[in-house]
């Protein structure tokens, strides 16, 4: 059960990053904030489990890396999906609203 | 994908370290800015900032775990960590690293020795279908006769080759000097029983084993490399052995080993048997000194093979008469090659390998105790790195990579000290060690080797890991807490415990054996070794073996011209020479006339030791009764034979034994012999043989002269520098007769102990070993106690305690754990003796004495181990420990 879950979130978060990416190239920051906002608050990615999550996603191929400077003038490494990313969201988009849609009508019958 | 990642990931793993962390703190960063921005004052944004993304370190550990490659990385890491910690502490390191050294060599010495031996199969193909088939005399192992072979060979349905061989020993001429060589006389089916051909040239045929034929012989490999150049066309051409023309048919492979007899160097056909005399019992082929090998059909069964022969045994058929003493009434024992040729050591093998088990046992539970101690003094450092997100798996993964690595540094060294050890199992090998030139690290022992260091990698940290991960890291963090310590203490004296239980085990066995040879060395073997020279001289088969033959006449020239030698005492020859290991060949039925022929004790067989008159002189057994053997008992006069004084005692009593007549052998045909003297008991087939019935009877007055006889030489002084000149006395007489087995009595006495002291001396070290380590780690054990203990111990001095208080405080501490050690060793050792029952003498697996003396040195030893702690502890100034408080 704990297991079934970790995977969905997994699989929750990586698509989260995939689509809070698809408007253009972010730092790790404004990925959490976007985020936040797309979900209206729901989802709070903390950096324990963000920073994973890009550097897996980098080595799958699925995003690619540049450092440019932040807002604050600081040196931050920003994020675009890579054409591996746009069909990974494709797909992960979706599988994910089969999934919604088979819960939501199992939930009204 | 992943190896191009991982590769990046380690090339460049500094870059990568740096950029991850200036990712994670520029986060945090920008995290504080917003939170100015919003109004929080600087310096309690950085702290929101801070907490809410979990810490810069936690976060980045996180990360790297997800990284391609990570395990490596984290693996080098501990590998760099773990080599720095094994440096900083060179004594630990030193300590644990010999102590696995020790163990892990002694274990791959006795472990590369053992394994040809019992487990790897023999050089031959299929292997297990050879068989070893014996007859069966007193319920041990007897040689058969050669018309029991004719009967199986012919009447078997279960075998592809059956053989029977012995050995042989020509003399060949024809290069610089005759040489004698070792060598076996074989049936056509020895080469196919072993499943071996020749390599150059053919196998021996059935048409070989004629009568008087056309003589044959085939060269080992290295024969053919030493005498005749490793020429080929030495095939098809004649060579001279024992004045006979034997034309060579063919040379052996180069890697045959011939574990029947792995010196024989050159095999000859069998062709000294005449089948014709099968009705004649009266002849060598009704001797029983043949050995059977053979080799099973593929589709026949051990059990089918053993059926098939007991069956033949049973049912005796007209074609096949057998005179009782190879009646095979009791059938035959049948084995296969590898146990049957193992058989003598195997107890002895296993008991060694079972004491070096124990040793490498304590050498671990030792280095165990080390590496718990070292982690109590590493829990800040634990904490420290907890603390900076490591997970309690990565301390784990950490700790066990030290241990690992202190293990193959262990292994490598122990690995050199196998090669010096192996040397010594080989120097100090019994020669009935088969197999012995296949011992040697090879490639099996090197994965033995890896193997155990592996094993004991992982079993000495896997303790200390999770008691060091388990630890209340706030405790730790807290510099001098020593609240903890008391699992620590409770798994360290178990271990201590286990150590004392096990060296007690090792060192009872010990004393067993070591009993057992004093016990045995104890044993008067009926004769005065010293000063007494030794040599067989075996006569060439052509010879006329009856009473007044040619070969009687030489054994009686050539003992003339051995007493003429200055310095020779007397000397003798005797047919049977006793403790020389001679096959049992020399017994014989026993029936006296006053049983009205039954056998002596119920078929229980004498040794018939045919001896010049000079023997009881040259080997000082003495005279109880009657005369001794003289000149004047010759094939004319009246049969004179002497008996043993307990076998005498045990068939007269008191009755007078002297005039009584006795027949040697169940021949009718074979003369009475009348009792003319009873001599002391002599152990003939070894000093722990019980079997002492004993006919003594001069060569003229036997019924045929054995082809090989021993020369006993009496010397006044050192006998051993008579050699030359005794050999020289002996070819005066006929120099085409071979000197063998030249030996002091005092050698051959040695040499039957020879396993035994192997078996003692192994455990003897091994019980050593196990002592010294027990005692360090009893001394280890006290040494944190007393440290821990300081502030208790100067307490107690300040409210008065008297100095000897404290020290007899830490030695009845000490003395506690060796008692439960000892108590658990016992009941170990009882088990440990019956193990080994079959390596003893003279004494029970129980022996009070040896328990009593072990008791007693492992008190002293363990007394010593808590002195220098206990003193050290008794040392304590009060003022000083508390003030440090």
């Amino acid at each position: 059960m704990g297991n079934e879950q970790t995977e969905l979130l997994q699989g929750t978060l990586d698509m989260l990053i995939l689509k809070s990416l698809a408007l253009g190239e972010m730092h790790g920051l404004g990925i959490s904030r976007r985020i936040e906002q797309i979900t209206r608050g729901t989802f709070l990615v903390k950096p324990g489990s963000l920073f994973p999550a890009l550097h897996r996603m980098e080595e799958q191929g699925w995003l690619k890396a540049s450092w440019g400077e932040s807002e604050n003038k600081r040196r931050a490494r920003y994020y675009q999906l890579t054409k591996a990313g746009r069909r990974r969201l494709g797909a992960e988009t979706q599988r994910w609203s089969r999934i919604s849609l088979a819960i939501e009508r199992a939930l009204e019958a | 994908m992943w190896l191009k990642n991982a590769l990046r990931n380690w090339t460049k793993r500094r870059e990568v370290s740096a950029e991850l962390d200036e990712e994670v703190r520029g986060y945090v960063e920008m995290m504080a800015h917003e939170k100015i921005r919003a109004g929080v004052d600087a310096h309690r944004a950085r702290r929101e900032a801070n907490m809410e993304s979990g810490g810069v370190e936690q976060v980045k550990e996180q990360t790297r775990e997800v990284r391609a490659g990570h395990f490596l990385e984290t693996l080098w890491q501990d590998i760099r960590y773990g080599t720095r910690m094994l440096r900083k502490s060179p004594g630990f390191t030193a300590v644990a690293v010999l102590t696995l050294a020790l163990g892990i060599g002694a274990n791959t010495a006795i472990f590369s020795a053992v394994d040809p031996i019992l487990f790897e199969p023999l050089p031959y193909p299929h292997p297990e279908r050879i068989m070893m088939i014996w007859g069966i005399f007193q319920g041990a192992r007897s040689q058969v006769t050669f018309f029991n072979y004719r009967e199986l060979l012919k009447r078997n349905h279960s075998f592809d080759a059956l053989a029977i061989f012995e050995p042989w020993q020509p003399t060949m001429i024809g290069g610089a000097e005759p040489e004698r060589l070792e060598g076996q006389n074989v049936s056509y089916g020895y080469f196919r029983a072993l499943g071996v051909e020749p390599a150059v040239g053919r196998d021996f045929q059935p048409a070989d084993d004629t009568y008087q034929g056309a003589p044959v012989a085939i060269l080992s490999y290295g024969l053919w490399q030493r005498r005749f150049g490793a020429d080929r066309s030495i095939v098809g051409r004649q060579i001279t052995l024992d004045g006979s023309a034997y034309t060579v048919i063919g040379i052996m492979p180069r890697g045959f080993e011939n574990v029947l007899d792995p010196t024989a160097e050159i095999w000859s056909s069998e062709q000294q048997y005449n089948p014709a005399t099968i009705k004649d019992t009266n002849t060598g082929e009704w001797g029983n000194h043949l050995s059977i090998v053979a080799r099973l059909r593929p589709n026949a069964t051990f059990a089918q093979a053993k059926a098939d022969i007991e069956t033949i045994a049973r049912t005796p058929v007209p074609d096949f008469p057998r005179p009782r003493w190879a009646s095979l009434r009791l059938g035959f024992i049948v084995d296969s090659l590898q146990a049957d040729i193992t058989r003598g050591v195997k107890p002895a093998l296993i008991a060694v390998l079972g004491a070096v088990m124990l040793v490498l046992l304590i050498a671990c539970v030792n280095v165990t105790n080390l590496l718990l101690a070292r982690g109590a003094q590493r829990r800040g450092e634990f904490a420290m790195r907890a603390a900076l997100g490591a997970g309690r798996s990565r301390l784990i993964q950490q700790l066990l990579t030290e241990s690992l690595l202190l293990a193959l540094v262990g292994g490598a060294l122990g690995l050199l000290f196998a090669q010096m050890f192996v040397r010594g199992v080989i120097a100090l090998s019994p020669a009935n060690l088969p197999r012995i030139n296949a011992i040697g690290l090879d490639r099996n022992a090197f994965f033995f080797a890896l193997g155990i260091t592996t094993l004991i990698g992982l079993l000495v940290g896997l303790v200390p890991a999770l008691h060091a991960s388990h630890s209340d890291l706030q405790a730790g963090l807290k510099e001098g807490s020593r609240q903890t310590a008391g699992t620590h203490q409770f798994t360290r004296r178990a271990l201590v415990v286990a150590e004392v239980a096990l060296a007690l085990v090792l060192l009872v066995s010990a004393g067993l054996l070591l009993r057992s040879l004093t016990q045995l060395f104890s044993v008067n073997p009926g004769f005065d070794a010293s000063n007494v020279l030794t040599m067989q001289v075996q006569t060439s088969a052509q010879m006329n073996s009856s009473p007044t033959g040619n070969r009687e006449q030489f054994f009686k020239q050539a003992i003339e011209n051995v007493q003429r030698v200055p310095g020779v005492e007397s000397a003798a020859f005797t047919s049977f020479l006793p403790l020389a290991d001679d096959p049992l060949m020399g017994l014989y039925g026993g029936f006296f006339e006053k049983d009205n022929g039954a056998p002596v004790g119920g078929g229980y067989g004498v040794f018939r030791c045919l001896v010049t008159p000079d023997y009881f002189k040259a080997m000082r057994i003495p005279l109880r009764r009657g005369r001794l053997l003289q000149a004047t008992d010759v094939a004319t006069s009246p049969h004179a034979v002497l008996i043993n004084e307990s076998l005498a005692r045990r068939e007269f009593g008191n009755q007078n034994p002297l005039g009584q007549r006795i027949k040697i052998g169940g021949h009718p045909n074979w003369p009475w012999y009348t009792i003319v003297g009873v001599v002391g008991d002599v152990r003939q087939d070894s000093l722990a043989g019980t079997h002492l019935d004993t006919a003594y009877m001069t060569p003229e007055q036997s019924w045929f002269v054995d082809q090989a006889m021993s020369l006993v030489v009496r010397a006044h002084g050192n006998s051993s520098a008579l050699t030359s000149e005794i050999k020289n006395a002996i070819w005066a007489a006929d120099k085409n007769q071979a000197i063998v087995r030249t030996a002091t009595m005092d050698s051959l006495l040695a040499a039957t102990v020879a396993q035994r002291r192997f078996t003692l001396i192994l455990f003897e070290a091994f019980g050593i070993v196990a002592l010294a380590l027990a005692a360090i780690g009893i001394y280890g054990v006290l040494s944190g106690s007393v440290a821990e203990r300081t502030r208790e111990i100067g307490i107690r001095l300040a409210l008065g305690a008297p100095r000897a208080n404290i020290l007899s405080l830490i030695v009845r501490q000490g003395m506690l754990l060796t008692a439960v050690g000892a108590i658990i060793g016992i009941s170990g050792s009882f088990a440990a003796g019956r193990a080994i029952a079959s390596q003893l003498f003279g004494i029970t697996p129980l022996d009070a004495t040896t328990y009593a003396g072990v008791i007693v040195l492992l008190a002293i030893v363990s007394v010593g181990a808590c002195w220098l702690p206990a003193w050290r502890a008794s040392r304590v100034d009060p003022c000083v420990t508390l003030r440090a408080e």
